[in-house]
């Protein structure tokens, strides 16, 4: 299975179109609307705890299970995301020329901005109930799930082979029967690859999503993510331990209960030639597979889909995108709508910034931004030197890497402020520069889709080129040269571009650390939009926000995308 | 003399591990001598080992038992002077083609200057000419085996192993290259001394090669061995010619078709017999061709080969079907349909199925079998593991699943009873 990497890679092109300007500028638009009710909100319990969390040991059975229900729900939602908006940005060319920008644009946005201009309106759905904090929190997790999965979709979409889908229309399935007799089943695999990471993605991010703490409002939700956050403020190390024992419960029922299943489930997806040596096995799928009383819940539904197979809407699927264009009144109308929400953005922004902002915060904000810049890149070229030859060493040995693959997703999941306790004390005591070894902790998440890409690479490699260098005696430097690292180039970009772009992401929960009331900073934009943030500021974070999308989308098209197309183009093995 | 070989190898053993302690072995007591100037040709059918072979010469893997030896020496790693040739070309997609050829000297630490030069005169040689700085991808088939010989030839080696240099070729290519390589090889102009090919095409071999070593398989060994006595050019269509293709044929049907009969004559034969996955329709098709005019029901399996474009691969496992299920014999180079066989080709699909039904339960221990163990149950159903671990006792893991494929296809098309594979449960309902 070809893995893509989560940033749009479609267009070749480096400078922006109109389309990533307006994505940027409705996002943005959004955000800084957003920020503004906010503002005036009144702000409603200034504090909700659903009720005192004590570090008890009995409690946290039922803190991990609504830690875990929270990601379920997260994760439905994503899907519910992930099934219309990609598959509306891939049949209708007219969205997709906005829907992709605006995706781009989307997932360069740290969660934590997203939860802090909407946090105010979620409590003021339900005042004075914990309910809308929950909101709150199950839409933080969404922010940091939804948007590769998305990606995934509506590029499987776009690849689906012609053959399929003319066969699909020769049979006289309509548009509905082949999405999901044809196209989802087609995106299936990369989807749920897509799916685990992003719950890897929910558990890094689990302690903001879940302690919310924007301004005077402070929340903390019952789950792992408070646990965590409780315990470093008490500096109560064996509850430090006690979550991340129930954190490896939960991942370990989630892999059994949900993602062994749905692999073994979708490897009969799977259309490329190269064999899966090994059928992925699930438990859980056998017995659902072989259980009569799974056959009588399901049957209703199963006819319900075999009749909803019949249905035509015409509004969906490609005949209706090809037809789109042709009228004049629907095209004007669609641009009429995009070009008053461009404005409208535009205005706000511009309202916003005149209002709040000099040209020395910019000025502040972007120099913070090459600091982080800076340190992204170094973590990166780090993270390659040293995972590369070791995921390279792995892949070639099928032993190995059944067994380091679950460690490394484990490792993935696993949230930077648990080792908080650990850099602060390091640091403090050594009396070390924060802003250099703080560093560390933007990439110990992301820096193992390197190893888990530059892995896949390696045992991508076919058995013959392998002999053809043994029996040409291809050896030492010249085997790593000419042979090992070009054939998992076009792999390791993959991880690159997804691990870069995570450590933006991270360097919000990396660059402040706290253990008690020990509290260090290093420079950079993840913490100046953290403590903004903390402290209820909506101009930076705003600021920040776009100044964090700047970097990240600039970085992407100027350093990845080509990179991606010229390993594409020379590396891959067809 | 025996210091002008090149290679010996002797008693030659290999077994694959195969789960649980099991052990597979491919190849067993095989015995083979290169001598200066000689093209041996390794032919036998996908399976019998011939590649596994190759790969310890190139010293890729290791032999259990026995020895290799090479000028001399024993074979302990990838040798210098063994270059292999591969199926799939194994050309690096990322460099030219001017680098992948150099890539084997540049191995050897030669000067940079010798490098390009010997790089050079190779491509030339091989007529890449104009090509050096194309990437693989550029390249048709048959280029990137040119390629493929290429690099091979550049090192200058003593031995040059080719497995299966041409089966991924259409048949033009493959036959232009194959009159090229000869050509060259005819002229001294190869820096060669002699050349291994493996194939399982027979009139390539008796096309190349001074010797044919056919291999039997399960496990692998050497058969016998045929020397081709024809001066090189040499023609298809010559009697001598025809007559090797015909020899090697009957020696290779001969001998497995014996011990298929062995087999089914015990009079305890039942269900360790291994089945080889053949699809009823391969059945239906054969049957049909041998029916048909110029036939009539009897043919001389190379022609029938020739004329349905099937390799020995593809051919004798259907025709041993066919024997198995008595629908036709095997005798010597020939095939002939039965009574049943006869009536199987007149018939309508309906007719064929029952037909077919009948020399499955007739023939087919295994089918007879399992159809037994389902009309006894009183749910009319039992699961996969329940034969598999019956037939595990009698063969390997692989050769066990091999088998229960095979008899579920045919059990399909005779609708003698279902198989489910999602539940991995065997009944007698078809699905609703």
């Amino acid at each position: 299975m070809k893995i893509l990497p989560p940033v749009s890679i479609e267009a070749r092109r480096l400078l922006p179109s109109r389309w990533d300007l307006l994505a940027a500028v409705m996002v943005l638009g959004f955000i800084v609307a957003f920020a503004d009710v906010s503002r005036f909100l009144v702000h409603p319990l200034s504090s909700i705890t659903g009720h005192d969390l004590y570090l008890d040991p009995a409690n946290l059975p039922g803190y991990a299970l609504r830690t875990a229900l929270r990601m379920l729900i997260a994760m439905g939602v994503s899907l519910g995301f992930t099934f219309t908006y990609a598959t509306w940005a891939a049949k209708s060319p007219r969205a997709g020329n906005l829907l992709v920008p605006l995706l781009d644009i989307l997932q360069s946005v740290p969660i934590l901005s997203f939860l802090s201009v909407t946090i105010v309106w979620f409590l003021s759905l339900s005042p004075g109930r914990i309910f809308g904090a929950e909101l709150a929190c199950v839409f933080t997790i969404f922010t940091g799930q939804a948007w590769n999965m998305a990606f995934s979709f509506y590029q499987s979409l776009r690849t689906v082979p012609p053959e399929l889908e003319e066969a699909g229309r020769m049979f006289g399935l309509g548009a509905w029967a082949r999405f999901w007799r044809i196209e989802a089943p087609f995106a299936m695999p990369p989807l749920i690859w897509n799916m685990m990471m992003s719950m890897s993605g929910g558990w890094f991010f689990v302690t903001i999503s879940e302690a919310i703490s924007v301004g005077k409002t402070n929340i903390a939700l019952p789950g792992i993510g408070s646990w965590i956050a409780v315990a470093i403020a008490q500096k109560n190390l064996p509850a430090i331990f006690e979550a991340i024992f129930a954190m490896l419960v939960v991942i370990l029922i989630y892999d059994q209960l949900l993602f062994r299943p749905l692999i073994a489930w979708a490897d009969r997806f799977r259309i490329d030639d190269e064999q899966s040596e090994e059928q992925p096995q699930s438990w859980v799928l056998t017995m659902l597979r072989r259980s009569n009383l799974v056959d009588v819940m399901t049957a209703p539904f199963d006819a319900m889909m075999r009749w909803s197979y019949q249905l035509r809407p015409a509004s969906f699927g490609l005949r209706a995108a090809t037809r789109e264009y042709d009228s004049r009144i629907a095209n004007l109308l669609w641009y009429a709508i995009l070009a008053m929400l461009g404005a409208f953005g535009a205005w706000r922004i511009y309202e916003f910034a005149h209002a709040n902002l000099t040209w020395g915060d910019l000025g502040t904000a972007m120099g913070l931004g090459v600091i982080t810049l800076v340190r992204v890149v170094v973590l990166i070229a780090l993270a390659s030197v040293i995972w590369t030859p070791i995921g390279i060493y792995v892949g070639l040995r099928p032993g190995l890497t059944r067994w380091v693959q679950p460690v490394a997703q484990f490792l993935a999941a696993f949230p930077a402020n648990i080792l908080f306790p650990l850099a602060v004390s390091v640091i403090v005591i050594w009396g070390l520069n924060p802003d250099i070894w703080l560093s560390p902790l933007m990439v110990l998440g992301t820096q193992w889709y390197i190893l888990f890409n530059v892995i896949a690479g390696a045992s991508a490699m076919p058995k013959e080129l392998r002999d053809a260098s043994d029996n040409l005696g291809v050896s030492g430097w010249l085997w790593w040269r000419k042979v090992a690292l070009p054939s998992v180039f076009p792999y390791y970009v993959t991880g690159a571009i997804t691990a870069s772009g995570g450590s933006w992401n991270a360097s919000i929960v990396a660059e402040v650390a706290s253990w008690g009331s020990r509290t260090l900073h290093a420079h950079g934009l993840g913490a100046y939009i953290a403590d903004a943030v903390s402290v209820g500021d909506f101009r930076r974070v705003v600021l920040g926000t776009a100044v964090m999308s700047f970097f990240v989308v600039v970085v992407n098209r100027i350093l990845w995308r080509p990179l991606y197309w010229y390993a594409e183009r020379k590396f891959r093995l067809t | 003399m025996a210091n002008t070989n090149l290679l010996e190898v002797s008693h030659v053993r290999r077994t694959f591990p195969r789960g649980q302690g099991e052990e597979l072995l491919v190849l067993d007591d095989v015995n083979l001598t290169l001598k200066q100037g000689e093209i041996v040709g390794l032919l036998g059918r996908s399976g019998s080992g011939k590649s596994t072979l190759l790969r310890l010469i190139a010293g890729l893997s290791k032999p259990q038992g026995g020895n290799l030896s090479y000028m001399g020496a024993p074979i302990e790693g990838p040798a210098q002077g063994v270059a292999m040739v591969f199926q799939g070309f194994a050309l690096f997609p990322w460099l030219s083609v001017l680098e992948n050829v150099q890539l084997g000297l540049e191995a050897l630490g030669l000067p940079q200057k010798e490098i390009r030069a010997r790089a050079l005169a190779a491509i030339d040689l091989i007529g890449l000419d104009g090509y050096e700085s194309a990437y693989p991808r550029e390249l048709s088939g048959g280029m990137r085996q040119r390629v493929g010989f290429a690099r091979a030839v550049v090192v200058h080696p003593n031995i040059l192993l080719m497995d299966e240099p041409f089966s991924a070729l259409d048949v033009l290519t493959a036959e232009n290259l194959r009159t090229d390589l000869i050509e060259l090889w005819g002229n001294g102009k190869l820096p060669i001394k002699g050349i291994i090919l493996v194939t399982h095409n027979i009139e390539e071999a008796v096309l190349m090669c001074d010797r044919v070593l056919l291999f039997s398989s399960n496990p692998g060994r050497v058969s016998s061995e045929i020397k081709i006595d024809l001066p090189q050019p040499r023609d298809r269509t010559s009697p001598q010619f025809e007559h090797y293709v015909d020899q090697i044929y009957v020696e290779m049907t001969a001998r497995r078709v014996e011990r298929l009969r062995e087999q089914q004559a015990r009079a305890n034969a039942g269900i360790e017999m291994p089945l080889v996955h053949v699809s009823p329709n391969q059945i239906a098709g054969l049957i049909e061709a041998l029916a048909a005019a110029p036939y009539d029901g009897k043919a001389d399996l190379p022609d029938i080969a020739y004329e349905q474009e099937l390799e020995v691969d593809e051919l004798f496992p259907v025709a041993e079907a066919m024997q198995l299920l008595r629908l036709a014999e095997i005798e010597g180079g020939d095939i002939r349909l039965t009574h049943m066989g006869k009536r199987f080709a007149d018939a309508d699909l309906n007719e064929r199925k029952e037909i077919f039904s009948r020399a499955l339960i007739g023939n087919v221990p295994l089918a007879t079998h399992i159809r037994r163990v389902l009309d006894e149950r009183a749910s009319h159903s039992a699961p996969k593991t329940r034969f598999l671990d019956e037939l595990e006792d009698h063969m390997a893991e692989d050769a066990a699943e091999d088998s229960l494929k095979t008899v579920v296809s045919w059990a399909r098309f005779g609708e003698l009873f279902s198989y489910d594979d999602d539940a991995a449960l065997f009944s007698l309902e078809n699905p609703t």
